[in-house]
């Protein structure tokens, strides 16, 4: 979508961000309306949203690599399928979520282009290694799994775009996850060298999946007003601790022992787990996780391969219209 | 030894379904290598998806190869437990991707063949393979009108995307005679009508090509040479890497469920 096409000009953030119009759109948040592409917004808010939403298109494209790395050796055809049709929606993800980013008025190639100069943030996940098969299980069942934790309230999320992207996105993901959990359970009831594959990505995935709902609460910079936008509506420890409820038992049923040995179930049933080592987060953050080189030097290499690609289909684009004008012109 | 190869009786009938299984499996791999890495996000979803249609294919046939095997072989222990003399895909989908030109121009040749193929497969008296067929058909069009719509747009694009369509036709042009050949089993399949003559597919085949090619502004080779050996199992050397990657876990962990 080419961005003159919305009413997004500067100049109207300029001009017009007034205390009036930020009462009527607080008041409308607070009715739980939708704000629309073409409607009245702060500029905080269509940066915030931008920012987010962005983010998001591009965790699902750097997450494309990480199981990428096993279409081609999945171990049945039928888990080959499966596991290139699940790469495939993670990047129909990534369209849906560049398009609902380009109604706030920024386009795809300046967003991807953000990403490529390492100006923009994708997941920190992605930047963990997937070294054997239980890894591609693991991601389905517990990043798929934290990521829907995310994104289901997302779905009612005040923008309306990217509230009605995570609705189509969670179903998929929600059937990932599924997917992913039945590939432990095969692991887990099969050999004693897959139970061990199955326990050792689950040792080295909990803690940084633990991670992907961001720095506690008392730490983190943008929840404020990202919660009276109505964009965020549980808070990061909220979240993690909903997952860690929802995963503990998951694991039981595996046969699977959590690397948290300091972890205790507390009287109102909730998981308590043991500190965060919030360094590690931190140093794949700034760039240092295993694979944080690999992921971007893969991301900037498609697309500079493509590059003379992308050039023909618009010199093409271009003649034809060209020609359709001349015979018009006739 | 559960890693050995597994061996299979070739019937005519065996062989038959599995060469068309080998040609959609090595093709969909090749194509599944783009996932991620593709110059455009909606080329990453058309070659997935087109990946999707051809592993879907090379399931059925693998199984339907199994069946009329009778033995102990499923779809994965013909895939996954058979080493290169053992395939019998054309040497043209084995060939690497090399870049986006030369995967479409692959994809192109192939495509315009097996849109034909299996249309005129859907009158086989086995009907098996006619139900394959009638599936494999719909795909099969629309991958051709893919790839056809990437020649155009290659050819007639700049300068460079026009040389290296040239550079990819040039190259894998030898590869394409392989497809309308014909050896004695299958002769008596295609008596018997089950299976179809590719033979009679070459014109149509040709005129498709030379309207897409001159559309795109680019030209067939005038050599007539052409490479055979995949159907009997005398490979390029690049198939031996792509099976030792195919292969890798049913090759290390022998006899496991996945």
């Amino acid at each position: 979508m080419y961005t003159q096409a919305l009413n997004t000009a500067e100049t109207d953030d300029r001009g017009l961000e007034d205390a009036v119009r930020a009462a009527q759109f607080q008041a409308r948040i607070d009715a739980e309306e939708r704000i629309e592409p073409n409607d009245w917004m702060p500029a905080a808010y269509r940066k915030t949203l931008t920012r987010q939403i962005s983010q998001h298109a591009h965790s699902e494209i750097v997450g494309m690599l990480p199981e990428g790395n096993w279409i081609t050796r999945a171990p049945t055809l039928r888990r080959k399928a499966a596991l290139l049709a699940k790469v495939q929606d993670e990047c129909g993800h990534g369209l849906y979520l560049y398009a609902a980013a380009e109604t706030l008025g920024s386009s795809r190639e300046e967003l991807v282009d953000a990403m490529l100069a390492g100006k923009a943030k994708y997941s920190s996940i992605f930047n963990y290694p997937t070294l054997t098969w239980a890894d591609i299980g693991t991601i389905g069942w517990l990043v798929d799994g934290a990521a829907i934790m995310n994104q289901i309230p997302l779905c009612r999320c005040s923008y309306g775009p990217y509230a009605r992207a995570m609705i189509r996105v969670c179903k998929e993901e929600s059937f990932h996850q599924r997917q992913g959990y039945e590939i432990m359970l095969t692991l887990c009831r099969g050999s004693d060298e897959q139970k061990a594959m199955a326990q050792d990505a689950l040792n080295r995935w909990w803690w940084p999946v633990l991670m992907m709902f961001g720095p506690p609460d008392a730490t983190s910079q943008h929840s404020d007003t990202s919660t009276k936008w109505k964009i965020k509506r549980f808070s990061n420890d909220e979240l993690r601790q909903k997952f860690v409820d929802a995963t503990v038992p998951q694991a039981q049923y595996l046969g699977l022992t959590i690397p948290d040995p300091g972890m205790t179930q507390d009287a109102d049933g909730h998981w308590r787990y043991s500190e965060i080592d919030w360094t590690e987060f931190k140093q794949v953050l700034a760039g240092n996780g295993p694979c944080n080189r690999d992921r971007m030097a893969a991301r900037r290499k498609a697309h500079d391969d493509g590059a003379w690609v992308r050039e023909a289909a618009a010199a093409y684009a271009a003649k034809r219209a060209q020609r359709q004008t001349a015979q018009a012109a006739e | 030894m559960p890693t050995a190869n597994i061996q299979v009786s070739e019937t005519p009938l065996v062989l038959y379904a599995l060469r068309r299984a080998d040609d959609a499996l090595i093709l969909g791999h090749r194509l599944s290598e783009w996932c991620g890495h593709a110059p455009m996000l909606e080329e990453d979803m058309a070659l997935s998806n087109i990946a999707l249609d051809l592993i879907g294919q090379a399931r059925e046939l693998y199984s339907y190869a199994a069946k009329a095997e009778g033995g102990n072989n499923d779809e994965d222990k013909l895939a996954y437990l058979r080493d290169v003399r053992q395939y019998r895909n054309l040497l043209l989908v084995e060939q690497p991707n090399g870049d986006f030109a030369q995967t479409l121009v692959r994809q192109f040749f192939y495509s315009a063949f097996a849109d034909l193929y299996w249309r005129a497969m859907m009158t086989s008296r086995d009907t098996t393979l006619a139900a394959i067929a009638a599936k494999s058909e719909k795909e099969s069009a629309y991958h051709l009108r893919h790839a056809s719509e990437w020649i155009i747009r290659l050819g007639d694009g700049t300068d460079e995307s026009h040389a290296r369509a040239q550079r990819a036709i040039d190259h894998l042009w030898a590869f394409t005679g392989e497809m309308f050949a014909v050896d004695d089993g299958e002769r008596a399949l295609i008596h018997a009508g089950i299976a179809i003559d590719p033979g009679t597919l070459r014109g149509r085949w040709l005129t498709t090509l030379s309207d897409v090619i001159s559309e795109a502004t680019l030209r067939l080779p005038e050599n007539d040479w052409m490479q055979q050996g995949g159907r009997a199992g005398r490979h390029s050397e690049h198939l031996g890497h792509l099976l030792s990657e195919l292969q890798s876990m049913q090759r290390t962990f022998p006899g496991q469920t996945w």
